[in-house]
């Protein structure tokens, strides 16, 4: 696989990531040296070897439904640029 | 039954499939311990794993887990022993992670059915693909302030099942049959709360049209379906412009589109041709979720009887007809009702019909007039249970008891009180009677030989005459007998 402009301006606006026209030649470089680099492990035979979905073998930890009736609205709006009545205020997104 | 749509040409035939978006019934998060309360302020229930700040880890509610296998259950569905978290990408103000942890190609339920039953007797099966366990995203408010969208997180987070069906679906009549079973099933289960208001339960329908016997059309999505009437509307709106533009020889562009419930019209979304790529990577913060043959049998073990299963005991258990037994079973609270109703004498097991009439027209139509719910009802099932009581034994006529009913419901008195109080019961003393129609024949000459020279009918205004002086109070059978008897002497 070959990453092209095309792809990568794709990648970049799907991200929300603006970049100038150097800066993806420089992300197509990068990324298709990492990609060509990721290639050689199709060099290793992995027939009838199972995908590993995760390096650890643990068991998925889980909690009991207990709810802590905690309100940290002060805390979660703090960061936010603007906000109203307990609101995040953003620029209007219309679908 | 003719599913078809009359179209210039031929006819056409709509090809539905319904994602069903339920909310699991939990005290917490799927993924966090917030609050799942509906209604608080807002951003009152976010903890910072909800908000999404750098570094907070996910860890899983077992309780919704298992909410997600007991309703794979009970939609007969395959369980998974093994099933995978993974994150759909997508930026959207209310989806503060920039992604929704969902689960893509390892969901934890597999293909499954349900089976819907028309009026007619009839009944079809609408196949499930899967079920799968997800975040609920935040809320936007786009119609507070002209420049700005407002955004709740407290929903954000909370444990969603989506259940997918197969395109099995033909009319919007059927799929509103099959989300009502859907919700009847998940509120039997009590996995779900059901509220279709309160967004509890919504769904995403996909639809295309096509010759009768072709391949599937192109489908249009149209997104976030909150009520049965919606569904309908939305479905033969589209279907109708799907029509109109194959007909007219254009060819239908594959859309997500939103649905304007005032104008009853659907419109495709903006964005179109990125919304399909998310971009889903199994969740590196969660491992895989395996659940062992032990805890699935545990958890069918758990079960409450199912509707299909309630609907077969009642026809068996009471001789109830198929339409009666599916009237009670259709909502939890209603057959719970009529259990504790039936159970609350003994005798009562003998005129199960009865029962089932006084609660689903006498009391309904009460509840509907008052603007209430069987859940909230005046009438006690065991008042209820005695009232019919009375009737059964000839206390009080069943004319008497639907006034004996209206009482009990303004007032909050069992039926006992208000019988005694009155003076309610039915005379039954065979004297009292007799009397009372010697008294009416005896004023009554003319009608009563018009009766013996053939007049039939007026059979009825002798029991008038006698009902009247009575109140109404008289048995009924007894008066008819002994009239009969009275009149057909005098011949």
């Amino acid at each position: 696989m070959k990453i092209d402009k095309n792809t990568i301006n794709k990648i970049a606006r799907l991200s929300r990531i603006k970049l100038d026209d150097k800066e993806s030649e420089d992300y197509i470089k990068d990324l298709n040296s990492i990609l060509d680099w990721v290639e050689q492990l199709n060099e290793v035979n992995t027939e009838n070897v199972e995908p590993l979905s995760n390096i650890s073998s643990s068991i998925l930890p889980k909690r009991e439904d207990v709810s802590n009736d905690t309100n940290s609205s002060e805390e979660i709006l703090e960061n936010a640029p603007d906000k109203l009545e307990g609101f995040f205020a953003v620029p209007k997104v219309v679908e | 039954m003719n599913n078809l749509i009359k179209g210039e040409k031929h006819d056409w035939e709509m090809v539905i499939g319904l994602e069903i978006h339920a909310q699991v019934k939990s005290n917490s998060k799927l993924f966090s311990s917030s609050s799942t309360k509906f209604g608080s302020s807002p951003n009152s229930q976010v903890s910072l794993v909800d908000a999404a700040m750098p570094g907070m880890l996910p860890v899983i509610n077992k309780y919704c887990v298992e909410q997600a296998v007991k309703t794979g259950v009970g939609l007969n569905a395959k369980i998974n022993n093994y099933s995978v978290f993974d994150r759909k990408n997508y930026f959207y103000a209310d989806l503060p992670q920039g992604y929704q942890i969902s689960q893509y190609k390892y969901p934890i339920v597999g293909e499954g059915k349900v089976t819907i039953d028309f009026k007619d007797g009839t009944s079809k099966d609408i196949r499930i693909v899967r079920l799968h366990l997800e975040q609920d995203a935040g809320k936007s408010l786009h119609d507070q302030n002209p420049s700005k969208t407002y955004v709740d997180l407290n929903r954000s987070g909370v444990a969603l099942m989506e259940i997918v069906s197969e395109p099995d679906i033909r009319t919007p009549d059927e799929a509103g049959m099959y989300i009502s079973k859907i919700r009847s099933i998940l509120m039997y289960l009590d996995t779900c709360d059901g509220n279709m208001q309160e967004g509890s339960l919504r769904a995403d329908v996909n639809i295309s049209v096509r010759k009768p016997g072709d391949e599937y059309g192109t489908r249009c999505e149209i997104k976030n379906l909150n009520s049965i009437k919606f569904i309908k509307q939305a479905i033969n709106y589209e279907a109708k412009r799907q029509i109109e533009i194959l007909e007219s020889g254009g060819s239908i562009e594959q859309n997500t589109m939103l649905f304007n419930t005032s104008t009853g019209k659907t419109r495709p979304m903006r964005n179109k041709e990125e919304a399909h790529d998310y971009r889903y990577f199994p969740d590196p913060d969660l491992l895989p979720l395996e659940i062992s043959k032990e805890e699935i049998v545990k958890i069918k073990s758990s079960i409450p009887e199912l509707p299909d299963e309630l609907k077969n005991k009642f026809i068996e258990t009471y001789k109830l007809s198929n339409y009666d037994a599916s009237v009670l079973t259709a909502e939890k609270q209603t057959s719970d009702y009529f259990n504790e109703t039936i159970n609350s004498d003994s005798e009562l097991k003998n005129h199960a019909k009865i029962v089932v009439n006084w609660i689903t027209s006498e009391l309904f139509s009460l509840l509907n007039k008052n603007n209430q719910d069987l859940n909230n009802s005046p009438v006690s099932p065991e008042n209820l249970g005695q009232l019919i009581k009375l009737i059964s034994t000839n206390e009080i006529s069943g004319k008497i008891a639907k006034d004996v009913l209206g009482d009990m419901f303004s007032s909050g008195k069992t039926a006992r009180q208000i019988v005694d109080e009155k003076g309610l019961q039915q005379v039954t003393d065979q004297g009292e009677i007799t009397k009372v129609i010697d008294e009416v024949i005896a004023e009554n000459p003319k009608m009563v030989e018009q009766y013996l020279a053939g007049k039939d009918k007026l059979l009825g205004f002798f029991v008038g005459q006698v009902m009247k002086l009575t109140k109404g109070k008289a048995n009924p059978k007894m008066l008819n007998d002994i009239l009969k008897q009275k009149l057909n002497k005098k011949n």
